[in-house]
């Protein structure tokens, strides 16, 4: 077999990566604006976050449908999630369950995703977003179930504009995308239910 | 020939951890996420057949399944307490399928699964709740179709369940609903706490602990993240109140605690309990003394401890 055409292994103990890896996640969405490490490490393909890959080897299969930036979703990460996951890659992004950004390109907004319907906002995409580091960067102060009180985030090299999609994404609440920034090993969660107090 | 067997590490059975498969628990799993970012909405899930009877905790089961790890302890209590069948039973089924380590203490515990009680002991952070949930959708009473409560859902249309509550009170006087009263989760989603009483409504109010709900006859899961605000429905004029009782406990003297009425004898002879047994034994080694714990440790009801 050729090396470019190597699939690295996935889990090596599915059963407890995936439910450490899990806790990790539900810790992350139930506080939004702390970043958790995700505990678990994998081999990772080319293009993707270590926590990105943890992720989606813990959530994703045949009934989740994932977007990839068309160079990740063409090169080893691809072929790497198709065959760990089992799951169907799309191009509509709005057809995603699982949707992979990188924080510093401009496109696709957030709002191409699948927000989910009125009678079913559970049907809308988590995104996850590789970003450059989770602290260090501007300050945005967050708002909402999971926070006593204010917490505060600074993920540093986010495209323009992007605190105004997520204003813009708390406003459609209870429709909207949920967010994992990623970084690392790190997850910060930010779901449909935090409001952007303000931007520095 | 004697019928008892005792279970040996090899007769165990061959499940996979936690009893589901991983398929199911990913499901679960993804349910559980999208319940947290959306608290108080009830996420459709494909529940399991579990092996006992759907009513007894199938929905709390494969919740606590799709979250529990090694590094957990595990308490069950099922109506405040660790030592009713329902809450022994799911307790060594976990013991069985996942080597769960175990605790009645509630600060000890990681995962607590509850049938009808929130311990009286204050839940902290990192701790989540898991709750067994019979009728998971608080308009149903109201409006049998799904199809109908579900747009109610949608359009926030909470209108029939204020006329409910007042009804009652044109009636009574009073909000006669004493458990499973609904609540308002972070001011959109009107909440079934699952049949609580009352009395455990304002605990759940800005709970620094994770909250789980878990239905699984009725296929659905639902979420309380930290911090969140949990509002009992009310009327200006005839704000919420929860349950008092006129006397203590009967066994450890509080009197800021759930209390369960026992019938003593067949003369009208009853007394009341703590529901929390967890919480009355821990106030009694601390040496609280209820008026009737001389008598419940004469006769037996309750271990002599010095």
């Amino acid at each position: 077999m050729q090396d470019g055409n190597q699939i690295h292994a996935g889990f090596s103990d599915p059963v407890f990566q995936s439910q450490g890896a899990f806790r990790a996640l539900l810790a992350a969405l139930s506080e939004p604006g702390l970043a958790c490490d995700i505990g678990v490490s994998v081999e990772t393909p080319v293009g993707l976050e270590p926590a990105t890959a943890v992720t989606l080897l813990t959530l994703a299969d045949y009934e989740t449908p994932i977007w990839l930036p068309a160079a990740l979703r063409d090169g080893p990460a691809g072929a790497w999630l198709r065959f760990h996951c089992g799951a169907a890659l799309v191009e509509d992004p709005s057809r995603a369950a699982f949707a992979v950004i990188d924080g510093t390109v401009p496109e696709p907004k957030l709002s191409a995703f699948n927000a989910g319907d009125d009678q079913f906002p559970d049907r809308s995409t988590t995104v996850l977003v590789q970003c450059a580091g989770l602290a260090g960067g501007e300050a945005v102060v967050l708002e909402g179930p999971g926070i006593a009180g204010r917490r505060s985030i600074a993920p540093t090299d986010l495209r323009a504009g992007f605190w105004a999609e997520i204003e813009d994404n708390a406003a459609l609440y209870p429709l909207g995308v949920d967010l994992l920034l990623v970084h690392d090993s790190q997850v910060l969660g930010l779901p449909r239910s935090t409001q952007i107090v303000e931007t520095r | 020939m004697t019928v008892h067997q005792s279970i040996s590490d090899e007769a165990k059975p061959a499940y996979n951890y936690a009893y589901l498969d991983e398929q199911t628990k990913r499901m679960i799993r993804r349910a559980l996420l999208k319940a947290v970012a959306i608290p108080g909405y009830q996420v459709p899930f494909g529940s399991r057949e579990m092996p006992l009877a759907r009513g007894w905790g199938t929905g709390g089961i494969q919740v606590t399944a799709a979250i529990i790890g090694p590094d957990d302890t595990l308490k069950v209590i099922d109506q405040g307490a660790d030592d009713t069948t329902n809450a022994v039973s799911i307790r060594r089924f976990f013991e069985r399928t996942a080597d769960a380590r175990t605790t009645e203490a509630t600060d000890e515990a990681t995962i607590i699964q509850t049938r009808h009680r929130i311990p009286e002991a204050p839940l902290k952070a990192g701790q989540i709740m898991v709750y067994q949930v019979p009728q998971p959708e608080p308009l149903r009473k109201l409006e049998p179709h799904e199809a109908e409560t579900r747009k109610m859902h949608a359009w926030a249309e909470y209108g029939l369940m204020q006329v409910k509550l007042y009804e009652n009170i044109a009636r009574f006087g009073e909000v006669t609903t004493t458990y499973d009263y609904p609540v308002m989760v972070n001011g959109r989603y009107v909440m079934a706490p699952s049949p609580i009483p009352k009395f455990d409504n304002p605990k759940m109010q800005m709970s620094p602990a994770l909250q789980l709900f878990g239905a699984g006859r009725e296929k659905r899961i639902y979420a309380v993240p930290p911090h969140t605000s949990v509002r009992s429905l009310d009327f200006e004029d005839h704000p919420f109140r929860i349950q008092s009782w006129e006397q203590p406990c009967a066994l450890c003297g509080a009197a800021d605690s759930y209390l369960d009425e026992v019938v003593i004898d067949d003369q009208g002879g009853r007394m009341f309990v703590c529901s929390d047994s967890h919480h009355c034994e821990t106030r009694r080694a601390q040496g609280h003394r209820g008026t009737m714990l001389g008598d419940a440790t004469a006769s037996g009801l309750v271990e002599a401890k010095s």
